[in-house]
């Protein structure tokens, strides 16, 4: 019986085998990240494109032409499909959780590190069935990330919704078996290969955000995929599962008895959790930066803790709130609009948390906190229009309109992807051994911050003035005209915006070969992946199991010698 | 191939120091096929809502099965319970280190599977040649039987027919080709592979099984890629994990028999 002790395990020196199928999972969480760095570039530019269509719907782009208003819908369908499957589900879980659950619990990899490599390939291969979309036969799919049928169930529906939506279909089926697998190693991983000591109270937030996480992944993203095979089965079998019968082009197709409800209730069965999948991983590194960066222990873990699992929990009760405009029975939407305002309780308490911890802190301003700070500011901001969506009576006013649109941006787009950046900037050294640079760290923060908010606070007027998303020409809708100069001003603010994050790659890049040298805990944190060396060898601890005798955010204990105590310092009278 | 998984050896059965015990006393394979369960029911649990909101909503749902129909479903429910019973024989003798007792009820408890298989497949067979056709697929020729009546009327329900009932098929096919694997190893490799041919060249081309008969040749490809990667003795938690398994695809049937064929019964 193999002890980790006693194996030290080497990496495999081939090229191939120790960086295209690695087992190891920080080569694995290395790959997700440059898969989603990758795929929010892609997705970046299809937002641009989409900017610029709006304000100026019949511009001469170069190499592109105009873009037609079909174009426009494959524009906004694949913005919202890569965005939310390759870059809000890849990066903060498959990114950053590969590399850091087994460190930050002792382990010395995952449970399964086959099924870890093939989880990354087969989200590969989703990404690249994804993007052959554009460039079969009628292009990329027009129904939105959202793919509601009978729009997405009829291949004659339109140019882009022949081959390209069923390539759609399949990459989401393949991103599912992908997410599945990825999620069954994560919970198995945290149940079963905690360091001695690492009792579950013990584990760091993020721990328990990519738990949690991966608990929505698991139930979730198997109803996503019975739900894609049977729209395939509509698509190509004649079957009518989401079809009612309908005339197109003057045309009686061969469907009958069908109901796009169905598709709705599958698809947001899915898609309500897949929000919080999204979300989650970032309040738990925000817990930990602002616990860090404050010399504070976090304020009310277990209430933080329990918010996590409650905010999972009722993430699975609420996604009838998607569907109040699609003809559901009032009591219905009665019962999931007070299930929904009761996610607004947990959230309040984190948030609450999140100041606790702040206040009175002595708070280092360094990127990683300005980006957690960023996070908990676009949480509020986001957070806020969720009760006014959750009511039935406002939301039939704001349905599909920019409101909503602004809304999940803030929260679920923007939040995210500050929760992304602030554990690229927390985890980098540990990750490639150098810091980032501050200066150019701080100049992306603010413009990111300030750009962020001038794209996506006018929407919620637009929303309220009733501009509806979607629709690809307001320039040539009379009612609409006196809107318009706040969408030029939202396409300007878009474009610094994304020149800003220009800074952020340079600054990535440029870090990782030539910035100065990262010490093993340069934040001066105490969970375990800043006990080991930076970066981390081949299993994580250099053949020993670390034993834990602290709690995550053990800072600022009277008595002890530093600031802080990591937690595998020996046990003393004030361990709790 | 020294990777990090064979560190955890310890942890897998249960006996190691270093590590906190696991949270539900399991070691980790049996806690992922728990998982992997717990979410394919999920699949399953989405697709039988499908068929429950689809019979719901459609007024006048046919109800064509008749007695033979329910007496072939009834022997493959009888089939699939009695795999059950070998199954968990076959695990007692994995526990007590009794390899040829292991083998044979796993080897019992595949044939039960396959007879399930066959049956069915022999049941789509006759329910297509009658008429009970998806509309993408061809009609076959010169038949208007009762169930190309229903077909033609409740088009949903040969497709929430074919559609469970082939996703659970798949199910049962995995399962004999995964405690095939774990039984004989490398030995199945070759039998699999002459079913997948035999079975290609028997069944006539005018069937759907003469194309389905390919998962076969897939599963091959898949248990050939996990025995070379893994080549290793199954020991007594493997036969449990598959057991798990094969316990789960039995209980979907037992959701899928009364839903589909019970009440869908022409009384």
């Amino acid at each position: 019986m193999a002890t980790p002790a006693s194996v030290h395990a080497h990496a495999p020196q081939g090229f191939i085998r120790r960086y295209i199928f690695s087992l190891d999972h920080k080569v694995i969480g290395l790959q997700y990240f440059f898969l989603a760095l990758t795929a929010v570039f892609v997705g970046m530019f299809l937002s641009l494109l989409m900017r610029i269509h709006l304000i100026w719907p019949t511009a001469v782009l170069p190499l592109i032409g105009t873009i037609q208003p079909e174009t426009y819908l494959s524009l906004l369908t694949m913005h919202g499909t890569i965005m939310v499957f390759f870059v809000l589900t890849t990066a903060p879980q498959g990114g950053f959780g590969n590399y850091f659950l087994p460190i930050q619990i002792g382990a010395p990899d995952m449970a399964f590190p086959v099924l870890n490599m093939l989880s990354f390939w087969t989200t590969f291969v989703g990404f690249v069935v994804i993007i052959c979309a554009f460039f079969v036969t009628g292009g990329a799919p027009l129904h939105g990330w959202t793919g509601y049928a009978p729009l997405s169930a009829l291949p004659s529906a339109g140019p882009g919704e022949q081959l390209g939506a069923d390539l759609w279909i399949t990459s989401i089926a393949i991103f599912c078996i992908a997410s599945l697998m990825g999620a069954l190693n994560f919970l198995t991983t945290t149940l079963d290969m905690r360091a001695k000591g690492m009792t579950l109270m013990r584990m760091p937030l993020t721990v328990w955000s990519w738990f949690i996480t991966a608990i929505l992944g698991l139930l979730a993203f198997g109803v996503l995929l019975s739900a894609g095979i049977l729209l395939l089965m509509d698509r190509n079998l004649g079957t009518s599962f989401y079809v009612p019968l309908v005339v197109v082009n003057g045309v009686v197709l061969g469907h009958k008895g069908g109901s796009p409800l169905l598709w709705q209730h599958l698809f947001w069965f899915f898609g309500h959790p897949e929000v919080y999948i999204a979300i989650l991983p970032g309040m738990g590194v925000t817990s930990q930066i602002l616990s860090t960066f404050s010399r504070k222990p976090i304020f009310g873990y277990r209430a933080m803790v329990y918010a996590m699992l409650s905010i999972g929990f009722l993430g699975f009760m609420v996604w009838g709130h998607h569907m109040f405009m699609s003809g559901m029975s009032p009591y219905s939407a009665f019962a999931f609009s007070i299930l929904t305002m009761c996610i607004g309780v947990p959230s309040a308490i984190k948030t609450f948390n999140w100041l606790g911890t702040m206040y009175k802190g002595r708070i280092r301003f360094q990127t990683p906190m300005l980006y957690a700070i960023g996070f908990v500011s676009l949480f509020v901001s986001g957070g806020l229009s969720g009760p006014f969506l959750a009511q039935p009576v406002l939301d039939i006013q704001l349905h599909d309109t920019y409101f909503v649109v602004g809304h999940f941006h803030l929260i679920m787009g923007v939040a995210a992807i500050f929760g992304i950046f602030a554990a690229t900037y927390y985890w980098f050294p540990k990750m490639f051994g150098r810091m980032m640079n501050e200066t150019l760290g701080k100049l992306h923060f603010f413009i990111t911050l300030a750009g962020t908010y001038a794209i996506f606070m006018p929407m919620h007027y637009l929303g309220m003035a009733g501009q509806t998303r979607r629709y690809s020409q307001f320039t040539e809708v009379a009612y609409q005209t006196k809107l318009i100069p706040l969408q030029t001003f939202m396409t300007y603010a878009a474009f610094v915006t994304i020149a800003a994050q220009f800074i952020f790659v340079i600054n990535l890049f440029w870090s990782m070969f030539k910035g100065p040298k990262a010490s093993d805990n340069p934040w001066e944190a105490t969970t375990l992946e800043w006990t080991t060396a930076t970066p981390p060898p081949h299993d994580n601890f250099g053949g020993v199991t670390p034993v834990v005798n602290h709690g995550p955010y053990e800072y600022g204990v009277p008595g002890a010698a530093r600031d802080y105590v990591m937690q595998t310092d020996p046990a003393t009278a004030a361990t709790h | 191939m020294a990777n990090a998984a064979l560190e955890h050896g310890a942890v897998e059965h249960g006996l190691s120091g270093v590590y906190e015990a696991p949270l539900f006393g399991a070691y980790s394979k049996k806690v992922g096929m728990w998982l992997f369960l717990a979410s394919d029911s999920l699949t399953f649990g989405a697709l039988l809502f499908a068929f429950s909101y689809n019979r719901i909503s459609t007024q006048g749902w046919p109800t064509p099965f008749g007695k033979d129909s329910i007496a072939n479903a009834t022997i493959m429910t009888a089939c699939l319970l009695s795999s059950s019973l070998t199954m968990v024989l076959g695990v007692f003798a994995a526990q007590r280190r009794d390899r040829a007792w292991t083998r044979n009820w796993l080897l019992a408890t595949m044939v039960f599977g396959t007879a399930f298989i066959v049956l069915h497949g022999m049941e789509w067979s006759k329910l297509i040649s009658e008429g009970l056709t998806l509309p993408g697929f061809p009609k076959p020729a010169g038949q208007a039987g009762e169930f190309a009546a229903v077909s033609a009327a409740v088009p949903q329900f040969p497709a929430t027919f074919f559609g469970l009932t082939a996703m659970h098929m798949l199910h049962v096919t995995i399962g004999v080709i995964y405690l095939g694997v774990v039984a004989f190893r490398k030995w199945f490799l070759p039998v699999l592979g002459v079913i997948w041919i035999a079975g290609y060249f028997l069944i006539p081309s005018d069937n759907v099984f003469h194309y389905g008969i390919h998962a076969l040749g897939l599963g091959l490809l898949v248990s050939a890629v996990i025995l070379f990667l893994k080549p290793k003795d199954y020991d007594a938690h493997d036969v449990e994990v598959a057991g798990l398994y094969w316990h789960f695809v039995d209980l979907v049937w037992m959701f899928i028999f009364p839903l589909v064929y019970l009440m869908s019964t022409r009384i």
